[in-house]
């Protein structure tokens, strides 16, 4: 009898959390169980509100009301230093590692019950406890920029287990791994939750929730729908919750029609800041009225390879031709000049002048020339009329076409970069992760713009770290690790599993 | 010629000193990630608080304490400016520096005795003298070394401790995460804001006291900018040390060294004219931080603190 | 119950208005407190500067004759700011510019037509101005070296540069030994129109209109704004970045120069101490009340110089330091910068209700 009490006690309950940000309800009223050796998938398109809700559990934001309870007894959360004291500790999607310092540094970072002068050797053996225990290979006197993104995630994980973590969330955790990695990273949590550890992790991929949980709990706009075990269910009843509707897991459009070749990379070979091949002998040919689509874990050079198409980045060996014309280390202006669009990964930092207006912002690839600028002098009333036409055309919402874009939400900033990109694309868009974080309607919007832009003539390169967008929107698919092309594919032809091994550096010829 | 040596050493120490307290002073204060451009305000109240309180109390022990009070005052000023209101570092720090130079001169014509017209320029007060370490001053050359005042040797105290405290204690490891990853301090339950504000507190007081060594030591009473620029030379010696204290001691020697060479020179009555000679200390400054960044770019590394003069906003990018 | 700030929905065009207005009164306010620490009423001081600066004609002529070099270095300061270029050189540059305007009128008048003795003059100012923004300019451009600290020596540079000249190579013979070129010609005076005030006053209010039409109404004002706001945007834009910064602080030294110019062709009519009166500190002030607003700058340059000649007022009449006009200014900047989150930002209280009370 005593037990069944232990099973059924939940180690952590959330009850009528909400989380007001200025004009968005983030969380409303949400309720949260999470059972001791189970794992909990938090699913949820993006802007659900799963983030938040665990951002509040884990310190970062205060809720405006509701009650946490960790074994039943009410607790307060005010910081994150609250959260790791009641044995709650998050690994975010960016993660909270400090680049120059070294695992052991980062992994007693904050610790106040550590010695006031440093033993980083007494930490360093622990950590080799702890990494010899669980199978997670770290090396405590390594820097962490020197290590790879799924490295880090194992720091991450340490980090939480030397702070005697018993609840972990894991937020979004699969979308920087292959998909091989992700088993492994399966693996780590189903040895914790063995020992009577518990997890949460946010999770938009079907798949996953399938093969980690134990329960599902669906946000949707913030409210918290349905709440099932995950063996009674099925991905497709799942995405049913979580979208309100049937949704569609293949994009209409009719099949490629090729033209002339529109972009083409000779053995181009470029290096990063910190002068390591981020490119290593790239060749590809991209056509136009043909979306050519790159899979890859962030970080294998997609970025470069989007930046010295469109002359951000400089490439030291190799050719770039667009249209036959040699390209090859010009100016951003000259590859604009030649119609080529890009829409940049980190849409607020790189695609955007927040401080200015959606109608300037609608102007910044034409205002240079006639119409909108005479002998240098701007046209006001023409930059209006034409932001005016696009808000209209690309239904941005936004209050006055005179209001900062900064002001937009996530969706509405996407929409005037592409309506901006698009309205200047004469012969190639270049397209980063052009779907992330926006919701549904958003995303399919943003997909139709793509499949538009091909069957209107143009070339299309679209990088993303979501396979299923990749096989459902693209032509043919590459698929990048270290900088290199492990091998190109047609999109009717891939499978999610080669494409993975691809990912994880097995080259195509060596796939059987 | 040894005697000449001995000599630029001696004064080169002399000069160094207050550079190094605010050297240290500044690199605590950004390496939690708050650039203070008020250095040289800070460092005139410093000079003239100090110099007031030991002329009119004779107590050189007040007078540091009065100011790094006022380095305290005016670093919390800029603390709040920039962690609580989140304004811009940059213009804060312009802010105390022009506030600070004309409150240091309204104030050196106001504090003195009415007998001096209420100035206090051309008063003499009290001053640290220097004294010998027996022994060790006897020792040829290097001997200058240890025939300096109390301040001096405090310094090269300091040095170390600011050295071990920053690299291997845990508040120091703390503090580089602040300045370095405000949000992954942030997540790990490090307080930042506490963090910024203690440090740059610490760093506006040792500033400050950088600059009552100029008027109770190096060139005792008050003048009207009586540091010559010094406050800026030190954020250009912040970078030359790459924010690591036990580097601080370099820049302000060179620096200190340039001052000993002028004097030397100008008491020799060289045909070199004085403004040109007085311009060496700002040209080698361009000079010294054209290379270091030259440097840095070559090694592509950079050494500054990676959050300096960001904000930090919970929950903002 | 606790306050947070919380970000606007949009910015808050009263704040932007209010910020300055209540700045400057709480700048009175402090500085009151401090004048009463020292025994000074501060009503009769602020009357007798405010007299001083604006009661009578010939006391607002010499406020505009500071305003003047106000004006162009807080409109010229502002449009480096406006890049986040952090031009602190002003002082520097107003000097090198007055040091060539010296070299035209005083040995290019021989060669020159004497109606091109004055033209030249300013022009080769502004450009000295330019040049000497260049530098701080070329090497942040090309090699990424800190603006600030290469502006702000450069300052050093010029005022002992300017000193080793009017004491040594250029001092007057006949001056018997006083630091100072000789009296330039007539035809490289800059004609005055009240007292000592100048007509490089309407230079300058021109320029100011001008700037904020480049800057609101041309290709390349929407290039700066781009840069100035988001440098890795304007970059993915196709904008040269680097060829907007050394354009845009070329033109930002230009204006220090032509004040420096002004200075020395309409004023001292020769190279001599006290060229500059730390205009180029106090331009920094101007530039960041206004906003960076060059249209805003003119009139707040009016308001400083004021403060300038008030203080200067003050200590002729009521024996206090002349520094009382600085420390004014210097005030003005703190509730200032307090003050700009309010255009972004909100307070918001929130007391502690728990969902308990909220359910019921």
């Amino acid at each position: 009898m005593k037990n069944d009490q232990k099973e059924k006690t939940p180690i952590l309950e959330m009850r009528g959390i909400t989380k007001r940000f200025p004009g968005v309800l983030a969380n409303d009223n949400v309720d949260l169980e999470l059972f001791p050796g189970e794992v909990l998938a938090l699913l949820g398109e993006n802007g659900a509100g799963k983030s938040t809700l665990m951002n509040v559990l884990a310190g970062l934001y205060r809720a405006d009301s509701g009650t946490i309870r960790m074994k039943g007894e009410e607790i307060e959360i005010y910081s994150p230093k609250d959260a790791m004291k009641h044995g709650i500790g998050m690994i975010h999607q960016n993660f909270k590692l400090v680049q120059t310092m070294t695992v052991a540094e980062n992994v007693i970072l904050g610790l106040e019950n550590e010695d006031f002068i440093l033993d980083l050797k007494k930490v360093g053996n622990k950590i080799k406890d702890i990494s010899s225990h669980y199978n997670l290979k770290v090396d405590p006197n390594a820097v962490i920029w020197q290590m790879s993104v799924g490295e880090q995630q194992r720091v991450e994980i340490l980090k939480l287990i030397y702070r005697g973590a018993e609840v972990l969330i894991l937020d979004e955790p699969t979308a920087v791994l292959t998909p091989q990695e992700s088993r492994e990273l399966n693996q780590i949590i189903k040895q914790m939750t063995g020992e009577g550890k518990s997890a949460i992790f946010i999770t938009h991929k079907m798949d996953e929730v399938m093969e980690f949980s134990d329960w599902v709990r669906v946000l949707q706009k913030g409210k918290l729908v349905s709440v099932v075990r995950t063996k009674d269910t099925s991905p497709r009843e799942l995405s049913k919750m979580m979208v309100g509707r049937e949704v569609l897991f293949r994009v209409e459009k009719k099949p490629a029609q090729p033209g002339e070749t529109v972009l083409k990379l000779e053995n181009v070979t470029a290096l990063n800041e910190k002068g390591i091949k981020a490119l290593q002998n790239i060749s590809l040919n991209l056509r136009r009225g043909e979306i050519l689509g790159i899979a890859g874990v962030a970080g294998n050079g997609q970025r470069e390879l989007t930046e010295v198409i469109t002359g951000l980045h400089k490439v030291t060996e190799g050719k770039i031709l667009v249209e036959d014309k040699d390209m090859t280390n010009k100016d951003p202006l000259e590859f604009i000049n030649e119609g080529v669009s890009h829409i940049p990964s980190d849409r607020v930092a790189m695609g955007i002048v927040g401080d200015m207006s959606v109608a300037h912002n609608l102007a910044m690839k034409e205002y240079r020339k006639a119409p909108l600028t005479e002998y240098g002098i701007l046209h006001p009333k023409r930059i209006l009329a034409m932001a005016k036409k696009m808000i209209t055309f690309f239904q941005i919402a936004t209050p006055t076409p005179y209001t900062n874009v900064k002001f937009l939400s996530g969706g509405n900033i996407q929409k005037t970069i592409l309506a901006r990109e698009i309205g200047a694309c004469a012969s190639l868009l270049v397209a980063a992760y052009p779907a992330r974080g926006l919701d549904v309607g958003a995303t399919e919007s943003v997909r139709k713009e793509m499949i538009s832009e091909r069957d209107n003539g143009k070339g299309v390169l679209l990088v993303s770290e979501d396979l299923d967008e990749l096989m459902s929107v693209s032509d043919r698919i590459a698929v990048m690790n270290e900088g290199r092309i492990m091998g190109i594919v047609p999109a009717d032809k891939a499978d999610i599993e080669s494409l993975g091994l691809m990912m994880a550096g097995v080259p195509q010829e060596e796939l059987t | 010629m040894i005697a000449l040596i001995t000599s630029i050493l001696a004064i080169t120490l002399r000069a160094g000193t207050s550079l190094i307290y605010a050297t240290i002073g500044e690199i605590y204060t950004e390496r939690s990630g708050i650039l203070n451009l008020g250095l040289e305000g800070m460092m005139l109240l410093g000079a003239v608080s100090a110099f007031a309180t030991v002329y009119y109390t004779g107590s050189l022990l007040l007078a540091l304490l009065v100011a790094a009070l006022t380095g305290m005052i005016l670093s919390a000023l800029h603390a709040f400016l920039s962690i609580t209101m989140r304004a811009n570092q940059v213009v804060s720090g312009l802010s105390i520096t022009l506030f600070g130079s004309g409150f240091a001169s309204f104030l050196g014509q106001r504090l003195g005795p009415a007998s001096n017209g209420h100035y206090l320029i051309g008063l003499v007060g009290k001053k640290f003298t220097p004294f010998d370490i027996p022994g060790l001053s006897k020792i040829p050359v290097l001997g200058a070394v240890f025939s300096q005042d109390i301040l001096t040797y405090i310094v090269f105290l300091i040095i170390p401790v600011a050295w071990f405290y920053m690299y291997k204690t845990k508040n120091g490891l703390n503090l580089r995460a602040v300045g370095e990853s405000p949000q992954t301090a942030d997540a790990m339950g490090i307080n930042i804001a506490k963090t910024r504000y203690i440090y740059t507190i610490l760093g506006g007081t040792l500033v400050a006291l950088g600059g009552a060594h100029l008027s109770l030591s190096y060139a005792p009473g008050w003048t009207d900018n009586i540091t010559g620029g010094r406050g800026w030379i030190v954020i250009a010696l912040v970078i030359f040390s790459m924010w690591n204290p036990s580097r601080a001691i370099w820049g302000a020697l060179l620096f200190g060294g340039i001052n000993a060479i002028q004097f030397r020179l100008q008491a020799t009555g060289t045909t070199i004219s004085a403004p040109l000679l007085n311009m060496l200390p700002y040209l080698v400054t361009i000079i010294v931080l054209v290379l270091m960044t030259w440097v840095e770019t070559l090694n592509k590394k950079v050494g500054a603190p990676a959050a300096l003069a960001v904000p930090y906003m919970r929950g903002e990018k | 119950m606790h306050i947070v700030f919380e970000k606007r929905n949009s910015v808050s065009r009263k704040a932007i208005l209010l910020v300055p207005t209540v700045s400057f009164l709480v700048s009175l306010i402090l500085t009151g407190i401090l004048l009463i620490i020292f025994k000074t009423n501060p009503f009769t001081t602020y009357s007798s500067m405010f007299i001083g600066a604006f009661g009578s004609w010939t006391n607002f002529t010499e406020t505009l004759v500071k305003a003047i070099p106000l004006m162009l270095t807080g409109v010229g300061v502002g449009l480096a700011f406006k890049l986040r270029f952090w031009n602190i050189g002003a002082e520097g540059q107003l000097v090198f510019g007055g040091v060539a305007a010296t070299w035209v009128a005083l040995f290019w008048s021989p060669f020159l037509p004497s109606w091109l003795v004055l033209p030249t003059a300013l022009v080769m100012g502004s450009l000295a101005g330019g040049l000497w923004a260049g530098i701080p300019a070329v090497l942040k451009v090309g090699l990424k070296v800190d603006e600030t600290l290469v502006s702000l020596m450069l300052n050093y540079v010029a005022i002992l540069l300017a000193q080793g000249l009017y004491y040594g190579a250029w001092i007057d013979p006949k001056g018997m030994g006083f630091p100072g070129t000789k009296l330039f010609p007539k035809a490289a005076w800059l004609p005055r129109f009240s007292g000592r005030a100048h007509i490089g006053l309407f230079i300058a209010l021109i320029l100011g209109v001008i700037m904020w039409l480049v800057l609101n109404r041309t290709r390349w004002g929407f290039e700066i704004k781009m840069v100035g706001q988001n440098p890795r945007a304007a970059r993915v834009m196709g904008v040269k970045i680097g060829k907007s910064i050394i354009t845009a602080i070329l033109i930002s030294g230009a204006f220090s120069g032509l004040a420096g110019s002004f200075e020395v062709t309409a004023i001292s009519h020769r190279l001599q101490q006290g060229l500059s009166l730390g205009y180029g500190y106090t331009a920094i002030i101007v530039a960041w009340m206004a906003q960076l607003n060059p249209i805003a700058s003119l009139f707040v340059a009016v308001l400083m110089a004021g403060l300038l000649v008030g203080g200067d007022q003050v200590q002729m009449m009521m024996g206090l330091p002349s520094a009382m006009g600085i420390v004014l200014e210097g005030m003005i900047l703190f509730p200032m910068l307090a003050g700009s989150l309010f255009t972004d930002y909100r307070l918001k209280f929130i007391t502690k209700s728990r969902s308990r009370e909220a359910a019921v």
